[in-house]
């Protein structure tokens, strides 16, 4: 049932119209109907009233975020995670639209996987899904998975996930046929032998904690190829989650030759580097693995001139016992959803990216990424919003995080930056607090 | 909008604090060890002289000291041991403890029960310390920080990390015949990539000031960053051996050979292995110790091996007297945490 509601007073950043500005939003039937006090009645038109009304006084609200990589853990481990709870723990993190890997058990390789997947976000009715394909079957690297039928079954892109591909021929090949439905691939740069199953930044902190180790090499090497496969072919490629400074200049370097090249970045990998991993802390077992203070700065370089558009979650949820091993037998990933916000705030803190540019690549960035008409607060455009307090303080804590991971090393610590409503298509999917009628 | 940058607990920037912490109690004492990193000269120092006084142990008819009477040592082998295994369980005996050997690649792990569970089922059992060897780098420190932190966790080697008693025993052996490290040059040939004796050899001996360590070896089997582990590295035997008055030789893992890390036994041996030819070039009272099994043949020459200069069999003598120390003065250490 849509709701007639008043935005009151919020301060509204919207990169796409370069707008920030404390003033009033009207939402009626899922869009947005009013920008602005009006002339002092507060209705859009006569006959508006409304059904709710938010106090954003103080509050910051900003186009709904959309997450290019967030695991949903469903098919096959939901024990890990399900899609009601990570797309509860999505809204909660102001996530109006979250983008799928295929790697789930089964993987996304067919229609029918895809059309489970989203029938049942649509009836969880928290967020937005969009999914990635499976670009072979099984994603095993050998066979053309059935992108046609993907694509109609609602896969805006498609992907082999961490999975190599058995040769350069079948890469080209896959790359051919996805482009020929206009499919965007997303890859995770990652050449398997130069990785070596290594689970560590190949450095220092490897050496001496005798860790195998992953060279950025292996990242610089593949994404070399693919950039190299991609301008052959003529795709838009989408990189996800860089790691390496090196990677971050490719990706430069064929932007300026006017390639269609666009490339993302954790938060966590803009936080923390392999130092972390010191006395074998399995929570920043990450892959990309965390690599080293020049990588980091590499990248932070890299979002600020937009050569990185888009920062996104890599969302991936565990058991505990998925952690709970000595570090190469762990399993990598954080469950990074609702330390989203806090992590990119930082970047604004301490002067990396202005608030407005941060919530361009939190929002408009990725919409575009992902070709949707979002991301952005316009008359008539569709409500979907976060809105946040930039100043509130909260410590994170297992019980109250609604993701069904709790693998997260920021557990206990005390953060800043809370999401306070998250609104889908003019319905809240999230409310910290009840709000006022 | 300005505001604090996010304070995060950070991982310390000094890499030695953790792990120091976690292998030592309150008053410094040892209370599991896990790895030479971190631990301080006096410490070392201490573990050498209690070893000395163990050494005459083995000498005598009656061979047992009570120090570990009515306590329960576990000798958990992931992989395969048979020297490191066979002395660590002589060394629990002679202090008189129950010693309890499992060899795991037969046992639950197996099964698909998880080293957390196995260990908690021991700890159950009363245990009262586990040796343990492992394939995973940092098995160790993961067993004592989140599986058993009362029961004294003893690294008997983990991955490619450390293996700080082999450390401690090469020590013991060269103090016992150079008398002491300052002014010592000493070289480590062979795969110290995949070498955790290498590791927790360069971090003893740089820690007991011993002048020059070096390692030789080709670019292959070079630990990415090695100068960050205060060495200087060679790549041939040749100017490496120069005036040193210790060589250790790692052994060649059989996997390594015919591989992407080398190209044949006989090349390696040509280049890298030690041999009398070669062995005239460093000091001629220079020792020659191996952690073993050896490759003759390969990283070591059978005359060399068994040579005048050779102290290949001190290093298992003393291997016991070293173990007993650091066993007692961990268990000791665990005691003392727990009554503090």
């Amino acid at each position: 049932m849509s709701k007639r509601i008043h935005i009151k007073q919020g301060r509204v950043i919207d990169p796409a119209s370069n707008t920030d500005k404390i003033t009033d939003l009207f939402i009626d039937h899922g869009k947005i109907v009013g920008i602005g006090s009006l002339g002092g009645t507060s209705r859009p038109y006569p006959d508006f009233t409304a059904d709710l009304i938010i106090d954003a006084t103080g509050l910051i609200v900003s186009p709904g975020f959309i997450d290019l990589s967030c695991r949903l853990r469903e098919p096959g481990q939901t024990h890990k995670g399900d899609i009601k709870s990570e797309t509860t723990a999505a809204a909660a993190s102001g996530f109006t639209r979250i983008c799928c890997p295929p790697d789930t058990t089964p993987p996304v390789d067919t229609a029918a996987i895809a059309t489970m997947i989203n029938e049942k976000a649509a009836a969880a009715g928290f967020c937005k899904v969009s999914l990635l394909g499976a670009m072979t079957k099984g994603l095993e690297g050998k066979q053309l998975s059935e992108m046609h039928a993907l694509k109609e079954a609602g896969c805006i892109g498609v992907s082999n996930a961490w999975h190599s591909f058995a040769d350069n021929q079948t890469l080209r090949k896959c790359l051919e046929y996805a482009s020929t439905f206009d499919l965007i691939y997303f890859s995770n740069p990652l050449d398997k032998s130069l990785a070596n199953n290594g689970c560590a930044h190949e450095g220092a902190i490897a050496t001496r904690l005798g860790l195998p180790s992953i060279p950025a090499l292996a990242e610089v090497v593949a994404l070399s190829r693919d950039i190299l496969l991609a301008e052959q072919v003529g795709i838009h490629i989408h990189f996800c989650q860089l790691s390496s400074a090196k990677a971050v200049k490719l990706v430069a370097d064929a932007q300026r030759s006017g390639l269609p090249v666009t490339a993302d970045v954790s938060a966590h990998q803009l936080m923390f580097t392999d130092e972390c991993l010191d006395n074998y802390q399995s929570l920043y077992h990450l892959r990309p693995p965390l690599r080293s203070p020049e990588d980091l700065d590499g990248l932070k370089t890299g979002i600020k001139n937009n050569t990185i558009t888009a920062i996104c979650s890599d969302h991936q949820p565990h058991e505990p016992a998925a952690k709970m091993a000595p570090f190469p037998a762990t399993e990598p990933g954080i469950s990074a959803l609702e330390t989203l916000l806090p992590l990119a705030l930082n970047l604004v803190s301490v002067g990396q990216l202005s608030l407005m540019a941060l919530i361009e690549k939190l929002s408009l960035a990725p919409a575009k990424i992902l070709g949707v008409d979002e991301g952005k607060i316009c008359l008539n455009g569709s409500a979907d919003l976060c809105i946040f307090n930039p100043d509130k303080q909260w410590t994170l804590e297992a019980d109250s995080m609604l993701s069904k991971g709790k693998n997260s090393p920021l557990l206990n610590q005390t953060l800043t930056g809370q999401v306070q409503y998250t609104l889908v298509d003019g319905e809240l999917s999230f409310s910290k607090n009840e709000p006022g009628s | 909008m300005t505001k604090e940058p996010l304070q995060l607990s950070s991982p310390p920037t000094d890499a030695f604090t953790q792990s120091t912490q976690l292998q030592l109690n309150s008053q410094g004492q040892l209370r599991h060890f896990l790895s030479i990193n971190g631990l301080s000269k006096e410490l070392l120092t201490e573990i050498l002289d209690t070893a000395d006084s163990f050494v005459s142990v083995g000498n005598k008819t009656v061979k047992n000291v009570p120090l570990l009477r009515g306590k329960t040592v576990a000798n958990l082998f992931f992989e395969h041991s048979t020297r490191t295994r066979t002395t660590f369980e002589l060394a629990a005996k002679r202090l008189s403890a129950d010693v309890l050997n499992i060899n795991i690649s037969t046992s639950a792990t197996s099964k698909g029960e998880s080293l957390k569970d196995m260990l908690q089922n021991l700890e159950a059992m009363a245990c009262d310390m586990f040796v343990i060897r492992h394939a995973d780098s940092g098995a160790a420190h993961f067993i004592a920080q989140h599986v058993c932190p009362d029961i004294a966790v003893i690294n008997a080697g983990d991955g490619s990390h450390e293996h700080p008693t082999q450390a401690m025993l090469d020590m013991l052996t060269i103090r016992h015949h150079k008398k002491n490290f300052e002014g010592l040059k000493v070289a480590i040939i062979g795969d110290v990539l995949h070498s955790r004796v290498a590791r927790s050899e360069i971090l003893a001996l740089n820690t007991l000031g011993v002048e020059e360590v070096r390692i030789i070896c080709p670019n292959t089997l070079l630990p990415h960053d090695a100068d960050s582990l205060n060495v200087k590295v060679f790549r041939d035997l040749d100017s490496g051996l120069e005036d040193v008055d210790v060589i250790t030789t790692l052994r060649l893992q059989k996997e390594r050979m015919n591989s992407a890390f080398l190209p044949s036994e006989q090349e390696f041996y040509k280049r890298y292995g030690l041999k009398r030819s070669v062995l005239k070039l460093a000091k001629p009272d220079a020792l020659i110790m191996h952690p073993g099994p050896m490759n003759r043949g390969v990283e070591i020459e059978s005359e060399v091996a068994d040579g005048a200069q050779s102290v290949i069999l001190d290093q298992v003598h003393f291997g016991v007297a070293v173990r007993m120390a650091i066993l007692s003065m961990a268990m000791s250490g665990q005691t003392t945490t727990k009554t503090l």
